[in-house]
Protein backbone atom coordinates (compact mmCIF):
# COMPACT_ATOMS: atom_id res chain seq x y z
CA UNK A 1 0.00 0.00 0.00
CA UNK A 2 2.97 2.37 1.04
CA UNK A 3 4.17 1.46 -2.64
CA UNK A 4 1.37 2.68 -4.13
CA UNK A 5 1.25 6.09 -2.26
CA UNK A 6 -1.71 5.18 0.09
CA UNK A 7 -2.09 6.96 3.06
CA UNK A 8 -1.15 5.23 5.85
CA UNK A 9 -4.41 3.34 6.68
CA UNK A 10 -6.51 4.16 10.15
CA UNK A 11 -6.48 0.42 10.92
CA UNK A 12 -2.68 0.56 11.46
CA UNK A 13 -2.37 0.68 15.15
CA UNK A 14 -5.21 -1.64 15.35
CA UNK A 15 -4.00 -4.14 12.64
CA UNK A 16 0.16 -3.96 13.96
CA UNK A 17 -0.25 -3.35 17.04
CA UNK A 18 -3.56 -3.66 19.23
CA UNK A 19 -4.47 -6.65 17.55
CA UNK A 20 -1.15 -9.29 17.79
CA UNK A 21 -0.71 -7.91 21.28
CA UNK A 22 -4.66 -9.21 21.94
CA UNK A 23 -3.88 -11.91 20.67
CA UNK A 24 -1.04 -12.23 22.71
CA UNK A 25 -2.45 -11.09 25.93
CA UNK A 26 -5.89 -11.25 25.58
CA UNK A 27 -9.06 -13.45 26.72
CA UNK A 28 -11.45 -15.20 24.41
CA UNK A 29 -13.71 -12.67 25.14
CA UNK A 30 -11.08 -9.65 24.34
CA UNK A 31 -10.29 -11.93 21.19
CA UNK A 32 -13.76 -12.15 20.08
CA UNK A 33 -15.19 -8.59 20.79
CA UNK A 34 -12.25 -7.07 19.07
CA UNK A 35 -10.10 -9.02 16.19
CA UNK A 36 -12.58 -9.22 13.84
CA UNK A 37 -13.48 -5.38 13.92
CA UNK A 38 -10.20 -4.48 13.74
CA UNK A 39 -9.37 -6.73 10.94
CA UNK A 40 -12.35 -4.51 8.94
CA UNK A 41 -11.38 -1.62 10.63
CA UNK A 42 -14.55 -1.01 12.20
CA UNK A 43 -13.06 -0.13 15.00
CA UNK A 44 -9.62 2.48 15.03
CA UNK A 45 -7.17 2.11 17.58
CA UNK A 46 -5.30 4.63 18.88
CA UNK A 47 -1.65 4.36 21.12
CA UNK A 48 -1.77 5.96 24.87
CA UNK A 49 1.78 5.18 25.67
CA UNK A 50 3.99 8.13 25.36
CA UNK A 51 3.84 11.20 27.68
CA UNK A 52 4.99 14.47 28.45
CA UNK A 53 7.49 13.12 31.12
CA UNK A 54 8.02 9.70 29.49
CA UNK A 55 9.37 9.06 26.26
CA UNK A 56 12.15 6.56 25.81
CA UNK A 57 11.81 5.82 29.45
CA UNK A 58 8.51 4.36 29.05
CA UNK A 59 8.27 2.88 32.43
CA UNK A 60 8.38 6.33 33.74
CA UNK A 61 4.78 6.55 32.85
CA UNK A 62 2.16 8.25 35.85
CA UNK A 63 -0.90 8.31 34.43
CA UNK A 64 -2.65 6.53 37.26
CA UNK A 65 -5.11 3.77 36.94
CA UNK A 66 -7.44 3.45 40.74
CA UNK A 67 -9.05 0.61 41.00
CA UNK A 68 -12.63 1.13 42.35
CA UNK A 69 -14.84 -1.61 42.39
CA UNK A 70 -15.22 -2.89 39.10
CA UNK A 71 -13.50 -0.50 36.99
CA UNK A 72 -9.98 1.38 37.12
CA UNK A 73 -10.53 5.70 37.75
CA UNK A 74 -8.09 6.81 34.79
CA UNK A 75 -6.24 10.26 34.95
CA UNK A 76 -3.88 11.70 33.25
CA UNK A 77 -1.86 12.57 29.51
CA UNK A 78 -0.68 11.29 26.54
CA UNK A 79 1.48 12.64 23.69
CA UNK A 80 2.09 11.83 20.23
CA UNK A 81 -1.21 9.20 19.89
CA UNK A 82 -2.02 9.32 15.54
CA UNK A 83 -5.71 8.90 14.78
CA UNK A 84 -6.96 9.68 18.33
CA UNK A 85 -9.25 12.06 17.20
CA UNK A 86 -10.90 9.97 15.57
CA UNK A 87 -10.78 6.55 17.39
CA UNK A 88 -12.36 4.18 18.94
CA UNK A 89 -10.21 2.54 21.29
CA UNK A 90 -7.41 3.31 22.56
CA UNK A 91 -4.18 0.90 23.89
CA UNK A 92 -3.22 2.55 27.28
CA UNK A 93 -0.35 2.44 29.74
CA UNK A 94 -0.96 3.15 32.77
CA UNK A 95 0.16 3.13 36.26
CA UNK A 96 -2.28 1.05 38.67
CA UNK A 97 -0.14 0.74 42.02
CA UNK A 98 0.58 4.66 42.95
CA UNK A 99 3.82 3.11 45.22
CA UNK A 100 5.20 1.83 42.37
CA UNK A 101 8.56 2.92 40.43
CA UNK A 102 9.75 1.84 36.39
CA UNK A 103 8.44 -1.68 35.35
CA UNK A 104 6.56 -2.49 38.19
CA UNK A 105 3.10 -1.68 38.80
CA UNK A 106 2.03 -1.13 35.44
CA UNK A 107 -1.31 -1.90 34.10
CA UNK A 108 -2.35 -2.79 30.15
CA UNK A 109 -5.94 -0.97 29.66
CA UNK A 110 -8.02 -0.68 26.79
CA UNK A 111 -10.24 2.28 26.67
CA UNK A 112 -13.35 3.65 24.88
CA UNK A 113 -12.77 6.75 23.54
CA UNK A 114 -15.73 7.94 23.35
CA UNK A 115 -15.96 7.66 27.39
CA UNK A 116 -16.77 10.56 29.39
CA UNK A 117 -13.50 11.87 30.53
CA UNK A 118 -11.49 11.68 27.23
CA UNK A 119 -10.55 14.06 25.79
CA UNK A 120 -8.36 14.86 22.78
CA UNK A 121 -6.37 17.58 21.32
CA UNK A 122 -4.48 17.90 18.30
CA UNK A 123 -0.36 18.40 18.28
CA UNK A 124 0.68 20.84 16.04
CA UNK A 125 3.92 20.05 14.52
CA UNK A 126 7.32 21.21 12.91
CA UNK A 127 5.21 20.64 9.27
CA UNK A 128 2.69 23.01 10.67
CA UNK A 129 0.22 20.16 10.23
CA UNK A 130 -1.36 18.23 13.06
CA UNK A 131 -0.85 14.50 12.65
CA UNK A 132 -0.43 13.46 16.07
CA UNK A 133 -2.94 13.90 19.30
CA UNK A 134 -2.72 15.00 23.17
CA UNK A 135 -5.09 12.79 25.06
CA UNK A 136 -6.08 13.79 28.59
CA UNK A 137 -8.09 11.95 30.68
CA UNK A 138 -10.57 13.39 33.70
CA UNK A 139 -11.76 10.57 35.60
CA UNK A 140 -12.21 8.24 33.32
CA UNK A 141 -14.15 4.71 34.42
CA UNK A 142 -12.62 1.66 32.41
CA UNK A 143 -14.06 -1.74 33.28
CA UNK A 144 -11.45 -3.93 35.09
CA UNK A 145 -11.98 -6.86 32.48
CA UNK A 146 -10.81 -4.56 29.84
CA UNK A 147 -7.14 -5.17 31.21
CA UNK A 148 -4.62 -7.06 29.33
CA UNK A 149 -2.67 -9.27 30.77
CA UNK A 150 -2.21 -9.54 34.74
CA UNK A 151 -2.86 -6.37 36.63
CA UNK A 152 0.73 -5.32 37.75
CA UNK A 153 1.94 -6.74 34.38
CA UNK A 154 1.73 -4.57 32.28
CA UNK A 155 5.16 -3.98 31.08
CA UNK A 156 5.57 -7.07 29.09
CA UNK A 157 2.51 -6.57 27.62
CA UNK A 158 3.86 -3.32 26.77
CA UNK A 159 7.04 -4.91 24.72
CA UNK A 160 4.43 -7.42 22.77
CA UNK A 161 3.32 -3.80 21.44
CA UNK A 162 6.77 -2.47 20.99
CA UNK A 163 8.15 -5.59 19.54
CA UNK A 164 5.53 -5.87 16.54
CA UNK A 165 5.43 -2.78 16.13
CA UNK A 166 8.70 -2.73 14.89
CA UNK A 167 8.87 -5.88 13.53
CA UNK A 168 5.82 -5.76 11.08
CA UNK A 169 6.63 -2.27 10.50
CA UNK A 170 9.75 -2.89 7.80
CA UNK A 171 7.68 -3.67 5.12
CA UNK A 172 6.08 -0.78 5.08
CA UNK A 173 8.62 1.75 5.71
CA UNK A 174 10.51 0.01 2.85
CA UNK A 175 7.77 0.36 0.46
CA UNK A 176 7.42 3.95 1.70
CA UNK A 177 11.50 4.44 1.05
CA UNK A 178 11.31 2.52 -2.04
CA UNK A 179 8.22 5.00 -3.32
CA UNK A 180 10.77 7.94 -2.53
CA UNK A 181 13.64 6.83 -4.30
CA UNK A 182 12.00 6.10 -6.81
CA UNK A 183 10.58 10.02 -6.80
CA UNK A 184 14.05 11.17 -6.32
CA UNK A 185 15.81 9.22 -9.22
CA UNK A 186 12.73 10.84 -11.56
CA UNK A 187 14.18 13.68 -10.38
CA UNK A 188 17.67 13.67 -11.00
CA UNK A 189 16.57 12.68 -14.42
CA UNK A 190 14.37 15.87 -14.80
CA UNK A 191 16.72 17.83 -13.20
CA UNK A 192 20.18 16.48 -13.67
CA UNK A 193 22.39 15.58 -10.74
CA UNK A 194 26.39 16.22 -10.10
CA UNK A 195 28.60 13.59 -10.51
CA UNK A 196 28.59 13.10 -6.48
CA UNK A 197 24.74 13.47 -6.02
CA UNK A 198 24.46 10.09 -8.74
CA UNK A 199 26.82 8.68 -5.90
CA UNK A 200 24.45 9.41 -3.11
CA UNK A 201 21.41 8.31 -5.38
CA UNK A 202 23.23 5.05 -6.34
CA UNK A 203 24.38 4.40 -2.16
CA UNK A 204 20.11 5.05 -0.99
CA UNK A 205 19.03 2.48 -3.76
CA UNK A 206 21.75 0.17 -3.00
CA UNK A 207 20.65 0.65 1.01
CA UNK A 208 17.13 0.21 -0.20
CA UNK A 209 18.16 -3.30 -1.84
CA UNK A 210 19.39 -4.18 1.42
CA UNK A 211 16.71 -3.41 3.46
CA UNK A 212 14.17 -5.22 1.15
CA UNK A 213 16.24 -8.67 1.36
CA UNK A 214 16.75 -8.09 4.73
CA UNK A 215 12.91 -7.85 5.61
CA UNK A 216 12.45 -11.47 3.47
CA UNK A 217 15.46 -12.76 5.79
CA UNK A 218 13.18 -11.55 8.86
CA UNK A 219 10.11 -12.57 7.60
CA UNK A 220 10.88 -16.32 7.18
CA UNK A 221 12.40 -16.21 10.29
CA UNK A 222 8.91 -14.60 11.74
CA UNK A 223 6.90 -17.56 9.65
CA UNK A 224 9.03 -19.94 11.30
CA UNK A 225 9.11 -18.87 15.07
CA UNK A 226 6.07 -16.55 15.31
CA UNK A 227 7.08 -14.30 16.66
CA UNK A 228 9.17 -10.98 15.44
CA UNK A 229 12.34 -10.59 16.69
CA UNK A 230 14.25 -7.66 18.01
CA UNK A 231 16.36 -7.47 14.78
CA UNK A 232 13.33 -5.15 13.50
CA UNK A 233 14.60 -2.49 15.50
CA UNK A 234 18.03 -2.15 13.12
CA UNK A 235 15.23 -2.25 9.91
CA UNK A 236 13.78 0.94 11.56
CA UNK A 237 17.19 2.47 12.45
CA UNK A 238 18.42 2.18 8.55
CA UNK A 239 15.30 3.46 7.49
CA UNK A 240 14.73 6.50 9.63
CA UNK A 241 18.39 7.98 8.90
CA UNK A 242 18.11 7.16 4.94
CA UNK A 243 14.68 8.69 4.50
CA UNK A 244 15.82 11.82 6.02
CA UNK A 245 19.07 11.57 3.59
CA UNK A 246 16.69 11.03 0.89
CA UNK A 247 14.44 13.66 1.39
CA UNK A 248 17.55 16.08 1.76
CA UNK A 249 19.10 14.90 -1.11
CA UNK A 250 15.55 15.64 -3.27
CA UNK A 251 15.30 19.04 -2.27
CA UNK A 252 19.59 19.86 -3.22
CA UNK A 253 18.28 18.31 -6.44
CA UNK A 254 15.70 21.05 -6.43
CA UNK A 255 18.05 23.82 -6.02
CA UNK A 256 17.72 27.29 -4.50
CA UNK A 257 13.96 26.40 -4.95
CA UNK A 258 13.88 24.26 -2.05
CA UNK A 259 13.11 27.10 0.17
CA UNK A 260 9.89 27.72 -1.24
CA UNK A 261 6.81 26.13 0.25
CA UNK A 262 3.33 25.21 -0.09
CA UNK A 263 0.66 25.67 -3.38
CA UNK A 264 2.76 26.56 -6.77
CA UNK A 265 6.26 25.08 -5.45
CA UNK A 266 7.91 22.72 -6.92
CA UNK A 267 5.60 19.62 -6.70
CA UNK A 268 3.58 21.82 -4.47
CA UNK A 269 6.19 21.17 -1.46
CA UNK A 270 6.30 18.03 -1.46
CA UNK A 271 9.77 17.74 -0.74
CA UNK A 272 9.89 20.28 1.52
CA UNK A 273 7.04 18.64 4.07
CA UNK A 274 8.99 15.17 3.66
CA UNK A 275 12.60 16.61 4.37
CA UNK A 276 10.71 18.29 7.45
CA UNK A 277 8.84 15.22 8.39
CA UNK A 278 11.58 12.85 8.16
CA UNK A 279 13.14 14.37 11.69
CA UNK A 280 10.83 13.00 13.71
CA UNK A 281 11.10 9.31 11.89
CA UNK A 282 14.50 8.77 14.17
CA UNK A 283 12.32 10.05 17.11
CA UNK A 284 8.53 7.88 16.62
CA UNK A 285 8.49 4.23 16.97
CA UNK A 286 11.66 4.39 19.53
CA UNK A 287 14.26 6.98 18.69
CA UNK A 288 17.42 5.93 17.44
CA UNK A 289 19.30 6.07 20.32
CA UNK A 290 16.70 3.32 22.10
CA UNK A 291 17.17 1.46 19.00
CA UNK A 292 20.71 0.94 19.02
CA UNK A 293 20.27 0.74 22.60
CA UNK A 294 18.32 -2.69 22.00
CA UNK A 295 20.39 -3.87 19.10
CA UNK A 296 23.97 -3.57 21.71
CA UNK A 297 21.69 -5.57 24.61
CA UNK A 298 19.28 -7.91 23.10
CA UNK A 299 20.84 -8.81 19.61
CA UNK A 300 24.67 -8.53 20.49
CA UNK A 301 24.63 -9.64 23.92
CA UNK A 302 26.49 -6.23 25.04
CA UNK A 303 26.27 -5.96 29.10
CA UNK A 304 23.25 -3.87 30.27
CA UNK A 305 24.18 0.01 30.85
CA UNK A 306 21.16 0.70 33.17
CA UNK B 1 9.10 -16.33 -0.66
CA UNK B 2 11.36 -18.15 1.49
CA UNK B 3 14.52 -16.16 1.84
CA UNK B 4 16.51 -18.69 3.58
CA UNK B 5 19.46 -21.23 3.77
CA UNK B 6 18.32 -24.66 3.41
CA UNK B 7 18.95 -27.70 6.03
CA UNK B 8 22.16 -29.00 3.77
CA UNK B 9 23.31 -25.40 3.14
CA UNK B 10 23.66 -24.67 6.82
CA UNK B 11 25.31 -28.30 7.40
CA UNK B 12 27.78 -27.42 4.76
CA UNK B 13 28.33 -23.87 6.23
CA UNK B 14 29.09 -25.90 9.89
CA UNK B 15 31.67 -28.09 8.20
CA UNK B 16 33.66 -25.07 6.09
CA UNK B 17 33.42 -23.15 9.64
CA UNK B 18 34.79 -26.29 11.82
CA UNK B 19 37.32 -27.10 9.25
CA UNK B 20 38.72 -23.52 8.75
CA UNK B 21 38.93 -22.72 12.17
CA UNK B 22 40.70 -25.78 12.98
CA UNK B 23 43.03 -25.87 9.52
CA UNK B 24 43.31 -22.03 9.17
CA UNK B 25 46.51 -22.41 6.98
CA UNK B 26 45.16 -25.40 5.27
CA UNK B 27 46.61 -25.76 0.95
CA UNK B 28 44.33 -25.39 -1.69
CA UNK B 29 45.16 -29.37 -2.13
CA UNK B 30 42.54 -30.04 0.72
CA UNK B 31 39.72 -27.83 -0.16
CA UNK B 32 40.07 -29.50 -3.36
CA UNK B 33 39.69 -32.76 -1.52
CA UNK B 34 36.97 -31.47 0.58
CA UNK B 35 35.06 -30.54 -3.15
CA UNK B 36 35.03 -26.98 -2.62
CA UNK B 37 36.40 -26.50 -5.70
CA UNK B 38 33.94 -25.81 -8.85
CA UNK B 39 30.90 -26.20 -6.19
CA UNK B 40 28.80 -24.55 -9.12
CA UNK B 41 30.20 -26.45 -11.95
CA UNK B 42 27.77 -29.28 -13.84
CA UNK B 43 29.44 -32.64 -12.94
CA UNK B 44 30.14 -33.73 -16.36
CA UNK B 45 32.36 -30.88 -17.19
CA UNK B 46 34.00 -32.35 -12.81
CA UNK B 47 32.36 -30.25 -10.75
CA UNK B 48 30.06 -30.29 -7.93
CA UNK B 49 26.91 -30.12 -9.88
CA UNK B 50 25.51 -27.48 -7.13
CA UNK B 51 24.65 -23.69 -7.47
CA UNK B 52 26.21 -20.36 -6.61
CA UNK B 53 24.42 -20.54 -3.61
CA UNK B 54 26.52 -23.12 -2.06
CA UNK B 55 29.62 -21.78 -3.60
CA UNK B 56 28.48 -18.41 -1.62
CA UNK B 57 28.49 -20.28 1.87
CA UNK B 58 32.28 -21.31 1.07
CA UNK B 59 33.63 -17.79 0.19
CA UNK B 60 31.95 -16.28 3.44
CA UNK B 61 33.41 -18.80 5.47
CA UNK B 62 37.00 -18.51 3.92
CA UNK B 63 36.69 -14.28 4.09
CA UNK B 64 35.58 -14.41 8.21
CA UNK B 65 38.47 -16.78 8.54
CA UNK B 66 40.69 -15.15 6.55
CA UNK B 67 41.67 -18.44 4.60
CA UNK B 68 44.81 -17.45 2.53
CA UNK B 69 45.20 -19.51 0.08
CA UNK B 70 44.21 -18.80 -3.75
CA UNK B 71 40.49 -20.48 -3.01
CA UNK B 72 38.33 -16.91 -4.16
CA UNK B 73 40.21 -16.81 -7.62
CA UNK B 74 40.19 -20.63 -8.50
CA UNK B 75 36.47 -21.20 -7.63
CA UNK B 76 36.04 -17.56 -9.35
CA UNK B 77 37.36 -18.88 -12.76
CA UNK B 78 36.72 -22.34 -12.32
CA UNK B 79 32.91 -21.87 -14.51
CA UNK B 80 34.32 -20.38 -17.28
CA UNK B 81 37.06 -23.20 -18.27
CA UNK B 82 35.98 -26.46 -20.33
CA UNK B 83 36.28 -28.22 -17.48
CA UNK B 84 37.52 -28.54 -13.43
CA UNK B 85 40.87 -29.73 -13.69
CA UNK B 86 43.48 -30.05 -11.28
CA UNK B 87 45.08 -26.56 -11.56
CA UNK B 88 44.85 -23.32 -9.41
CA UNK B 89 44.13 -20.30 -10.63
CA UNK B 90 44.03 -16.44 -10.54
CA UNK B 91 42.57 -13.67 -12.71
CA UNK B 92 44.41 -10.49 -14.01
CA UNK B 93 42.34 -7.06 -13.23
CA UNK B 94 43.47 -4.03 -13.70
CA UNK B 95 46.91 -5.24 -14.43
CA UNK B 96 46.87 -6.98 -10.63
CA UNK B 97 46.62 -11.10 -10.20
CA UNK B 98 46.45 -12.03 -6.78
CA UNK B 99 48.46 -14.93 -5.96
CA UNK B 100 50.17 -14.87 -9.11
CA UNK B 101 53.51 -16.46 -6.96
CA UNK B 102 50.97 -19.50 -5.51
CA UNK B 103 48.77 -20.18 -9.03
CA UNK B 104 49.39 -22.21 -11.89
CA UNK B 105 47.14 -20.57 -14.53
CA UNK B 106 46.16 -16.95 -14.42
CA UNK B 107 43.11 -15.67 -16.50
CA UNK B 108 43.22 -12.03 -18.41
CA UNK B 109 40.51 -9.90 -19.04
CA UNK B 110 39.88 -10.56 -22.45
CA UNK B 111 39.00 -14.41 -21.80
CA UNK B 112 42.84 -15.57 -22.53
CA UNK B 113 44.67 -17.82 -20.39
CA UNK B 114 48.24 -17.95 -19.75
CA UNK B 115 50.72 -19.37 -17.47
CA UNK B 116 51.22 -17.64 -14.10
CA UNK B 117 54.66 -15.69 -14.68
CA UNK B 118 55.89 -12.36 -13.69
CA UNK B 119 56.79 -9.95 -11.16
CA UNK B 120 55.38 -10.77 -7.27
CA UNK B 121 55.17 -6.96 -5.34
CA UNK B 122 54.51 -6.71 -1.65
CA UNK B 123 51.00 -5.63 -0.07
CA UNK B 124 49.25 -4.22 2.36
CA UNK B 125 47.37 -7.23 3.19
CA UNK B 126 50.52 -9.79 3.79
CA UNK B 127 47.75 -13.18 3.03
CA UNK B 128 46.92 -11.99 0.06
CA UNK B 129 49.50 -11.11 -2.56
CA UNK B 130 49.48 -9.11 -6.05
CA UNK B 131 51.54 -9.86 -8.60
CA UNK B 132 52.41 -8.13 -12.52
CA UNK B 133 52.31 -10.72 -15.68
CA UNK B 134 55.82 -10.88 -17.08
CA UNK B 135 56.55 -11.17 -21.05
CA UNK B 136 53.44 -13.93 -21.62
CA UNK B 137 55.01 -16.85 -23.92
CA UNK B 138 52.09 -18.75 -24.92
CA UNK B 139 48.36 -17.74 -24.27
CA UNK B 140 45.07 -20.00 -24.66
CA UNK B 141 41.74 -18.25 -25.89
CA UNK B 142 38.41 -19.52 -23.78
CA UNK B 143 35.20 -19.78 -24.62
CA UNK B 144 33.31 -18.33 -21.61
CA UNK B 145 32.05 -14.95 -20.85
CA UNK B 146 34.13 -11.91 -19.70
CA UNK B 147 31.50 -10.52 -17.86
CA UNK B 148 30.15 -13.62 -15.73
CA UNK B 149 33.86 -13.66 -14.36
CA UNK B 150 33.71 -10.18 -13.46
CA UNK B 151 30.11 -10.90 -11.76
CA UNK B 152 31.32 -13.86 -10.15
CA UNK B 153 34.51 -12.19 -8.94
CA UNK B 154 33.11 -9.07 -7.42
CA UNK B 155 30.10 -11.25 -5.48
CA UNK B 156 32.53 -13.63 -4.22
CA UNK B 157 34.70 -10.80 -2.83
CA UNK B 158 31.16 -9.26 -1.52
CA UNK B 159 31.03 -12.70 0.06
CA UNK B 160 34.03 -12.72 1.81
CA UNK B 161 33.30 -9.17 3.15
CA UNK B 162 30.58 -10.14 5.25
CA UNK B 163 32.67 -12.88 6.44
CA UNK B 164 35.34 -10.56 7.45
CA UNK B 165 32.74 -7.58 8.97
CA UNK B 166 30.89 -10.25 11.09
CA UNK B 167 34.37 -11.50 12.54
CA UNK B 168 35.05 -8.18 13.37
CA UNK B 169 31.65 -7.56 15.21
CA UNK B 170 32.26 -10.85 16.73
CA UNK B 171 36.07 -10.02 18.14
CA UNK B 172 34.28 -6.44 19.32
CA UNK B 173 31.42 -8.01 21.43
CA UNK B 174 33.90 -10.19 23.17
CA UNK B 175 36.17 -7.97 23.52
CA UNK B 176 33.76 -4.95 25.63
CA UNK B 177 32.25 -7.49 27.30
CA UNK B 178 34.85 -8.56 29.50
CA UNK B 179 37.39 -4.68 29.57
CA UNK B 180 37.08 -3.19 32.30
CA UNK B 181 37.58 0.38 32.42
CA UNK B 182 36.00 2.90 35.15
CA UNK B 183 34.92 -0.27 36.90
CA UNK B 184 32.85 -1.63 34.58
CA UNK B 185 32.53 -3.84 31.11
CA UNK B 186 33.52 -0.95 28.20
CA UNK B 187 30.19 -2.44 26.33
CA UNK B 188 27.84 -0.12 28.81
CA UNK B 189 29.05 2.69 27.30
CA UNK B 190 26.55 3.84 24.85
CA UNK B 191 29.89 5.55 22.67
CA UNK B 192 31.07 2.10 22.61
CA UNK B 193 28.02 0.28 22.27
CA UNK B 194 26.05 2.16 19.55
CA UNK B 195 29.12 2.14 16.62
CA UNK B 196 29.06 -1.70 17.12
CA UNK B 197 25.14 -1.20 16.87
CA UNK B 198 25.67 0.14 13.47
CA UNK B 199 28.25 -2.28 12.37
CA UNK B 200 24.94 -4.74 13.33
CA UNK B 201 22.81 -3.36 11.10
CA UNK B 202 25.57 -2.37 8.33
CA UNK B 203 26.24 -6.32 8.17
CA UNK B 204 23.45 -7.43 8.21
CA UNK B 205 22.40 -5.25 5.01
CA UNK B 206 25.60 -6.61 3.40
CA UNK B 207 24.75 -9.93 4.04
CA UNK B 208 21.38 -9.56 2.33
CA UNK B 209 22.53 -8.00 -0.67
CA UNK B 210 25.60 -10.53 -0.68
CA UNK B 211 23.05 -13.20 -0.46
CA UNK B 212 20.79 -11.38 -2.95
CA UNK B 213 23.34 -10.88 -5.71
CA UNK B 214 24.67 -14.64 -5.22
CA UNK B 215 20.77 -15.52 -5.87
CA UNK B 216 21.11 -13.62 -8.84
CA UNK B 217 24.34 -15.28 -10.32
CA UNK B 218 22.71 -18.63 -9.72
CA UNK B 219 19.62 -17.40 -10.98
CA UNK B 220 21.37 -15.84 -14.39
CA UNK B 221 18.97 -12.99 -13.43
CA UNK B 222 18.85 -10.06 -15.78
CA UNK B 223 19.87 -8.17 -12.31
CA UNK B 224 22.93 -9.76 -11.72
CA UNK B 225 25.44 -7.24 -12.56
CA UNK B 226 23.61 -4.11 -11.34
CA UNK B 227 23.22 -6.61 -7.65
CA UNK B 228 26.87 -7.78 -8.17
CA UNK B 229 28.48 -3.94 -8.33
CA UNK B 230 25.97 -2.96 -5.54
CA UNK B 231 26.64 -5.92 -3.46
CA UNK B 232 30.48 -5.06 -3.65
CA UNK B 233 29.94 -1.50 -3.17
CA UNK B 234 28.05 -2.26 0.18
CA UNK B 235 29.60 -4.79 1.50
CA UNK B 236 32.98 -4.10 1.33
CA UNK B 237 32.41 -0.46 2.82
CA UNK B 238 30.72 -2.31 5.74
CA UNK B 239 33.84 -4.86 6.45
CA UNK B 240 36.19 -1.64 6.39
CA UNK B 241 33.93 0.18 8.79
CA UNK B 242 33.41 -2.57 10.86
CA UNK B 243 37.45 -3.24 11.05
CA UNK B 244 37.74 0.32 12.08
CA UNK B 245 34.86 0.48 14.45
CA UNK B 246 36.25 -2.94 15.86
CA UNK B 247 39.85 -1.11 16.30
CA UNK B 248 38.41 2.01 18.11
CA UNK B 249 36.89 -0.21 20.38
CA UNK B 250 39.32 -2.49 21.36
CA UNK B 251 42.09 1.09 21.89
CA UNK B 252 45.63 0.14 22.09
CA UNK B 253 45.69 -3.50 21.37
CA UNK B 254 43.57 -2.89 18.44
CA UNK B 255 46.26 -0.85 17.14
CA UNK B 256 49.07 -3.61 17.64
CA UNK B 257 50.66 -5.91 15.04
CA UNK B 258 50.60 -8.95 17.40
CA UNK B 259 46.27 -8.63 17.79
CA UNK B 260 44.34 -10.14 14.69
CA UNK B 261 42.25 -6.90 13.56
CA UNK B 262 45.02 -5.56 11.45
CA UNK B 263 44.71 -8.50 9.14
CA UNK B 264 41.07 -8.47 8.85
CA UNK B 265 41.59 -4.67 8.66
CA UNK B 266 43.56 -5.32 5.70
CA UNK B 267 41.86 -7.81 4.30
CA UNK B 268 38.92 -5.29 4.05
CA UNK B 269 40.79 -2.87 2.13
CA UNK B 270 42.16 -5.07 0.08
CA UNK B 271 38.36 -5.92 -0.81
CA UNK B 272 37.08 -2.54 -1.38
CA UNK B 273 40.15 -1.96 -3.97
CA UNK B 274 40.26 -4.55 -5.80
CA UNK B 275 38.42 -4.41 -8.95
CA UNK B 276 37.25 -1.06 -8.11
CA UNK B 277 36.54 0.76 -5.00
CA UNK B 278 32.98 1.20 -3.60
CA UNK B 279 32.47 4.59 -5.45
CA UNK B 280 33.43 3.00 -8.83
CA UNK B 281 30.99 0.03 -8.16
CA UNK B 282 28.11 2.93 -7.29
CA UNK B 283 28.87 5.10 -10.60
CA UNK B 284 27.77 1.72 -12.89
CA UNK B 285 24.62 1.49 -10.14
CA UNK B 286 23.56 5.34 -11.01
CA UNK B 287 24.17 4.53 -14.85
CA UNK B 288 21.62 2.01 -14.90
CA UNK B 289 19.18 4.02 -12.50
CA UNK B 290 19.78 7.31 -14.01
CA UNK B 291 20.85 7.25 -18.04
Amino acid sequence: MARAEAPPHLGVIGLGMAGPTIIAHGTDAHKAEHLDKILSTEEIWCQGFSEPDAGSDLAAVRTSAELKGDVFVVNGQKVWSSFAHIADWCILVTRSDPASEKHAGLTYLMVDMHAPGVEVRPLRQITGEAEFNEIFFTDVAVPVANALGEIGGGWAVAMTTLLHERGTLGFALTAGLEMQIGKVIALAKELGATEVQRDRIAYEWIGLQGLRYMNYRSLTKLMQTGVPGPEGSGAKLWWSEANQRVTKLALELLGPNAQLWGDGSDRDGYWQHQQLRSRGNTIEAGTSEILRNIIAERVLGLPRGR
Amino acid sequence: MEFAFTQEQEELRREARAFLDANPDAPLSALRDLGWLGVSVAEDKGGGGMSFIEEAILFEEAGRSLYAGPFLTTAVVLPALPEVGEESWSLEVGGLVPYLGTVDRVLRENMTSVAAAGEDLSTMDETRPLGRLGDVAQSQALEGDAAAVRRRLLVALALEAVGVAQRALELSIAYVGERQQFGKPIGVYQAVSHPLADTYVETELARSLAYWAAWCIAEDDPQAGVAAASAKAFCAETAVAACERAIQVHGGVGFTWEHALHRYYKRAQWIDAFAGFAAEQRALVAASLLD
